[in-house]
């Protein structure tokens, strides 16, 4: 065994593991603050990203043009509030769940009819190029951009947080989490609540679109990374944070290990269904996820 | 008040969904319908939409120049497939009976598509184009008579390709004990060439190793770490949408050169390489069409098209590119298909059974080409019941960071390695449908 090049593939799954977790935070916000499974959060990513590059294409200034997507996801995330939550207030999960799937459906169709489907290049100025000095001194590829992109998840990481756990916004959203109706009874203002958790989920959508589309483009298929989320998410437990980034870099290095080492054995293309297999195993074991809360019911 | 407003949005509603139901898209008898099912929105839109855009564009430009082919003036109809079988099929139903005489070729821009309907078509007698894409085996017109994988098909493709990779290593023997890695989409398109690939590393010499990217190939990591250890002197890549500029990224990553990847025609157009970015430069890819707007023909679409506010391509920047000069290329051909049947049947519209005629007679030579200003733009085209190819020839091209720039003159395909493939794949296929093969001698 090349032990050298296992620590390769193990390195470059973790960092690919810390991508699907950018991904997987957007989902875990959504479900902590409402019980909600957020179908659409592939969409949001997709059209955080398109705006941008849309914007920056159009002559607007880097930095500017951040803030005017950020603006434009904020201001999503209030109208997701007032046109699709709040008449949806204290209906159970899945009537929420689909009215997201409907969401997902209006926000690639809307995005290709504002910005066109074609795909965009996105430079963010850090090279995805392997590191000349590890290349050089231990036959070790890391690319720069993947050790940049583990920073920006630590730091998001890090600030939800503290947001999460510090705050009082936080700690509403915790109690609205655990029951809308609880949280109104003692005066937590849920349509309030749930704006700014929409907004912040835009906010990661954005985030994510930006590391993934300077990874592989700006295009539509941006919105099918949501399905690298979902193993990582059952994996980790939807409403932890810390089981989001956990989740990602067991599932990044378990798919990569796999495919290289089992791939040849069956033909190869298992990096596709190999983290659900790893996913439903999980489940028999600990339904919850690694970080989830477990629920007892009164019967 | 807001019940009664209710009410009167749904009424003018449902009046006008009536209206429009009632009076339809009307065909006048002097017309020839071509369906344009394809794929405007989507994760693979640039390609529908820049092929289908070319297309019609060419039939536009026919339409204002000429009336239309000998008076018969050309119409056609959107239906969108999103490249999704199930929708081709629909779109394919709905279109088939449309028109004077129905339609008259399909082009479905999608082999799953092309698959779904091979049979139909034949029931229907209605001519399926798969240019560069479908079913490889049916360039052999004896088992499939309405299907027709004009210009080159993927076999052929792949031949040629390994022919550049051998004047590219300094003649085909020094390819012996060369490593080629073939990085796939994990699909029946992906898998496609392995069977010819197999073939060539035999009688050449040099050894394949085939690395599947599964759908939609948005994560490569693991696939080219495997290709660092194998440490292969080229790749070839064949990929699709969002597949290739991953690829190419992904390369970049694994420190391989670029320009020791040669890429398939659907993973070379400016929507596969421009979002790589700088990792996109020295990059090559197949083609059986060139970009560019300098062609005659392209100078006239943008005269009588473009000037008049008709076009079909929103963004100017991609007038001329690589889907939307294939598209013109298929309008070509199925305009001159539709002029050919014309030349034995009549000056009018035609109907499938015609225009199969038409495809199967298809002569557009050196001096023809020059005619219709497409010299350069595309290759000599003959099509016969022996061969529903027709060309079989690939030029190569390699991205600068900025456009494509042609490296080669047209390299011609080995039929020696692919003629008996196909043959022997159609046997089988007609073995197990129960087909019995046409006899070409008999068929005038």
């Amino acid at each position: 065994m090349n032990w050298q090049f296992f620590l390769e593939v193990l390195a470059g799954g973790l960092l690919a593991g810390v991508m699907y977790a950018l991904v997987a935070l957007g989902f875990v916000l959504i479900y902590k603050a409402s019980g909600v499974f957020n179908f659409a959060q592939g969409a949001m990513v997709f059209f955080a990203a398109l705006t941008f590059v849309s914007l920056v294409e159009r002559g607007m200034n880097f930095w500017i043009a951040l803030l005017a997507t950020l603006a434009v996801m904020i201001g999503l995330g209030i109208a997701i509030e007032r046109a699709v939550l709040r008449p949806l207030v204290n209906q159970p999960p899945i009537t929420l769940f689909m009215a997201t799937i409907g969401l997902t459906f209006v926000l690639e169709g809307l995005s290709q009819l504002i910005w066109g489907s074609q795909p965009h290049g996105l430079e963010l100025g850090i090279p995805d190029e392997p590191m000349q000095w590890l290349s050089e001194s231990a036959n070790i590829n890391i690319s720069q951009f993947d050790l940049f992109a583990a920073l920006v998840a630590g730091i998001l990481v890090a600030v939800l947080a503290l947001f999460f756990q510090k705050t009082r916004i936080g700690r509403a959203l915790r109690a609205v989490a655990d029951d809308h109706q609880a949280a109104l009874a003692v005066g937590i203002p849920l349509r309030q609540i749930w704006a700014i958790v929409w907004a912040v989920a835009g906010f990661v959508a954005l985030v994510a679109g930006l590391m993934w589309g300077a990874r592989n483009g700006v295009q539509y298929a941006l919105t099918f990374i949501a399905l690298k989320a979902l193993p990582v998410l059952i994996l980790g437990g939807f409403e932890s944070v810390a089981g989001a980034i956990v989740g990602g870099l067991i599932i990044g290095a378990s798919e990569k290990l796999a495919e290289v080492y089992l791939g040849p054995f069956v033909g190869g293309g298992l990096e596709s269904w190999f983290p659900y297999v790893l996913a439903l195993l999980f489940l028999l074991v600990r339904p919850e996820g690694l970080f989830g809360e477990k629920h007892i019911d009164r019967v | 008040m807001l019940k009664r407003t209710r009410q009167m949005a749904l009424g003018a509603l449902a009046g006008a969904a009536m209206l429009a139901l009632a009076s339809g898209p009307s065909f006048a008898q002097n017309e020839q319908f071509i369906p344009a099912n394809g794929y405007w929105v989507g994760p693979y839109a640039p390609g529908g939409s820049g092929f289908f855009g070319g297309v019609i564009d060419y039939f536009q430009m026919l339409n204002t120049r000429d009336g239309g082919i000998n008076g018969v003036k050309l119409t056609w109809e959107k239906c969108e497939t999103e490249y999704n079988n199930a929708r081709g099929v629909e779109c394919y139903e709905r279109s088939k009976k449309k028109g004077p005489t129905g339609a008259t070729v399909v082009h479905p821009l999608s082999t799953g598509i092309t698959y779904s309907l091979i049979e139909k078509g034949t029931a229907d007698k209605i001519p399926l184009i798969s240019m560069g894409y479908g079913r490889t085996d049916a360039a052999d017109g004896r088992v499939f008579p309405y299907v027709f994988p004009l210009i080159t098909t993927y076999w052929s493709q792949n031949t040629a390709k390994i022919k550049f990779i051998g004047t590219k290593e300094g003649g085909m023997d020094k390819l012996k004990g060369k490593k080629i890695v073939n990085i796939y989409h994990d699909s029946a398109y992906g898998k496609e060439t392995i069977p010819v690939l197999d073939v060539q590393a035999k009688k050449y010499g040099f050894t394949v190793t085939h690395i599947a990217v599964p759908h939609p190939g948005n994560e490569q990591q693991a696939q080219w770490l495997q290709v660092r250890q194998i440490k292969p002197d080229w790749v070839i890549l064949r990929g699709w949408g969002v597949m290739n500029p991953t690829a190419l990224k992904a390369a970049a990553r694994a420190g391989f050169p670029r320009n020791k990847i040669v890429g398939v025609w659907w993973s070379g157009a400016e929507e596969d390489v421009i979002p790589a970015g700088d990792a996109a430069k020295g990059y090559i890819a197949a083609g059986f069409n060139l970009p560019g707007t300098n062609f005659p023909v392209m100078q006239e679409i943008l005269k009588q098209v473009y000037k008049n506010g008709k076009g079909e391509m929103e963004d100017d920047s991609r007038i001329g590119s690589i889907y939307h000069t294939r598209g013109v290329v298929a309008g070509i051909i199925t305009a001159e298909a539709i002029r050919t049947a014309q030349g034995k049947y009549g000056k009018k519209p035609i109907t499938g059974e015609q225009m199969r005629w038409g495809i199967e007679n298809l002569n557009i030579n050196d001096a023809r080409l020059k005619q219709l200003g497409a010299v350069g733009l595309m290759q000599a085209l003959k099509v016969s019941c022996m061969d529903h190819e027709g060309g079989g020839a690939v030029k190569f091209l390699q991205w600068n960071g900025k456009k494509w720039n042609v490296i080669t003159d047209w390299i011609a395909s080995d039929q020696s390695i692919v003629r008996p493939m196909i043959e022997q794949s159609a046997a089988a296929y007609a073995k197990e449908k129960g087909i019995t093969p046409r006899d070409c001698s008999k068929e005038s």
